[in-house]
């Protein structure tokens, strides 16, 4: 017991006196899973959005597998990412394996199908004649995309946060791709990791803190969303 | 085509959903300013219809015309829609301000703001919402919605309104205010409107025309009085209902009761209207009594007028009298009066019926296009 409580304190002591090692961490990890979910977003929404309002054979397939997507394994990403970016694999001449910059192409990955299917929910469960209307009011398609788009900013709002939600606590893949190079890829996940492992408690109960925190924050947010009504 | 313009004219335009014919309209044709209500059952075509000419639906064949021009390419079509207006029956509001929502319209058109809001406001006074302003769409009734929905259509000042069960979501009271206003802002923008709806006695105070639908088809188009008291079949007859419709006009006015021109004939009935105002009787064949002698005691009826029995139809357990008296008049006697009064076609008698028996339906709004 007391080692949890004496864990607590140390930690309260790190986060109050903004101890400079896990600010950087707090730091790289934002930086890193806000520029992923932002490109999932750009490839999220766009395809969630054509896919919803197109009609073609094998639809059904691709919606699964967006669906299927959503819950893709951090660690098969890692996995497929180190493959891809190793010395002699296909994209090695990047030498960017080991560096944020594979974290961010490794949660990118893993954050668009969640964006996307969740854009696709979204767009779909407008009501049907949504649509016409807006082409009634003459609208042009593009006019109609963009206010569809509008229209369901909340729930895809979900979506971003939902993105964001799923890499900024992913391990499996931050840790393989990035390395948790100290002071260069080590991101709260991967620090928290380590330090349990050492029995550096103290740390990894500021960094879980962090964590929960920003966790709590997210579902704040989500809950207002899920609160509210759509209009007439 | 003499004077009027037509403003829509179909030819030939079918639409197939699924491989199935689900409408089939060989011609049809809108004059400008006039009010054409498509009436029928769920199913019988009218949101098709509709839709197809919003050019939401691509008819799978045919085509129509708008003021003598074809509606084809993509490009027309976006032309062509920003000349019409369609209301659903649900608003599907954007989820914003009401201002906005009235607004949406124009800002797709490209309008820029102070425009914009000059003719919100005018449209928004015309519903009566004014006051709803700065609400948010969420925060709304579901009547005052509806107004928004049709004041965001009215903004972009159509030439056709197409108008798709636009009350039939909303409780009576509600309906009956909204539709009162209606009736006036489409007086007074002559707007040409089709609305579909399955309401007869709205289709009957709102239009100059009705066309019955069914099952994609149009199986009979015409003034509302003409559909109404001559169905072309069992169909259309079932479902406009039994009552003899009676346009006429109010040529004298008492405490509570009134006396009104129809067709040359003058017939009492109980409401409150103003002189001169047009007005739609419908009597119930069971109100219509027969009788081969006029006794003034024998019966409180105070409408009495004379009639040649034009045709007698047995239907199982009375039969229906189809008579003239001046005016159409259909009247249900039971099989033992047809054999007491020996009733046969082309036999004269004098059909009765209580001014209190007749719904009075007020169409104070347009004069019938002729």
């Amino acid at each position: 017991m007391d080692l949890i409580l004496e864990g607590i304190k140390k930690a309260f002591l790190l986060l109050i006196t903004l101890d400079p090692e896990v600010m950087g961490i707090t730091l790289l990890s934002l930086e890193v899973s806000g520029t992923a979910t932002l490109i999932s977003l750009l490839i999220g929404i766009s395809t969630g959005t054509a896919v919803a309002l197109s009609e073609f054979p094998g639809r059904k397939i691709l919606v699964s597998l967006i669906n299927t997507g959503m819950g893709l394994p951090p660690v098969v990403v890692g996995l497929f990412v180190t493959i891809f970016l190793w010395r002699n694999g296909p994209l090695g001449f990047l030498e960017v394996l080991y560096t944020p910059t594979a974290m961010i192409i490794a949660q990118a990955i893993i954050a668009t199908p969640i964006v996307m299917g969740i854009s696709l929910a979204a767009i779909q469960a407008l009501p049907k004649n949504l649509r016409l209307q807006i082409l009634a009011l003459g609208a042009t398609r593009l006019q109609m995309v963009w206010i569809l788009i509008k229209e369901a900013k909340l729930p895809l709002l979900a979506g971003v946060m939902a993105g964001f939600g799923g890499v900024i606590s992913e391990v499996g893949a931050s840790i393989m791709v990035g390395g948790n190079i100290r002071g260069y890829s080590r991101v709260l996940t991967t620090a928290t990791v380590m330090e349990t492992s050492r029995g550096n408690f103290d740390i990894a109960i500021a960094l879980g803190i962090i964590l929960l925190l920003m966790a709590y924050f997210i579902n704040l947010v989500l809950t207002q969303i899920q609160q509210r009504e759509r209009p007439r | 085509m003499n004077g009027s313009q037509s403003i829509l004219e179909a030819k030939d335009l079918q639409v197939t959903k699924a491989g199935a014919l689900v409408l089939d309209i060989p011609a049809l044709t809108v004059e400008g300013r006039e009010i054409l209500s498509l009436i029928g059952p769920n199913g019988a075509g009218k949101t098709t219809l509709l839709q197809t000419l919003a050019c939401l639906i691509k008819p799978s064949r045919g085509e129509f015309f708008f003021k003598g021009q074809k509606v084809s390419s993509n490009h027309s079509f976006l032309e062509y829609r920003r000349r019409v207006a369609m209301v659903f029956q649900e608003p599907l509001l954007f989820d914003t301000t009401v201002f906005e929502n009235v607004g949406s319209g124009l800002r797709i058109r490209g309008m820029k703001g102070p425009q914009i809001r000059e003719i919100v406001n005018e449209n928004l006074e015309r519903f009566g919402i004014l006051h709803l302003f700065h609400r948010s769409a969420r925060k709304i009734s579901g009547g005052e919605a509806q107004r928004v929905a049709l004041a965001r259509a009215f903004a972009t000042r159509p030439e056709v309104l197409l108008l798709d069960e636009p009350f039939s979501s909303l409780d009576p009271p509600t309906r009956e205010s909204l539709l009162v206003d209606l009736e006036s802002i489409l007086r007074e923008t002559k707007t040409t409107t089709l609305v579909a709806t399955h309401d007869r006695m709205e289709a009957l105070r709102l239009s100059d025309r009705i066309a019955m639908m069914n099952k994609g088809r149009i199986l009979q188009v015409g003034p509302p009085a003409e559909v109404m008291n001559q169905p072309l079949d069992e169909f259309v007859a079932s479902f406009v209902g039994v009552e003899t419709i009676l346009p006429g006009q109010v040529i004298k006015k008492d405490e509570g009761s009134f006396v009104a021109s129809i067709m040359g004939q003058e017939v009492e009935a109980v409401g409150e209207v103003e002189l001169g105002e047009s007005v739609v009787f419908c009597i119930r064949p069971e109100n219509v009594t027969l009788a081969v002698h006029h006794s003034k005691e024998s019966s409180s009826a105070r409408n009495v007028f004379p009639g040649r029995i034009v045709k007698i139809i047995p239907l199982g357990l009375y039969h229906k009298v189809q008579l003239d008296c001046g005016f159409p008049l259909v009247s249900y006697i039971t099989g033992h009066s047809l054999e007491n009064l020996s009733l046969r076609e082309g036999k004269e008698v004098f059909a009765s019926f209580k001014a209190t028996s007749i719904h009075v339906v007020r169409r104070s709004l347009r004069q019938r296009l002729s």
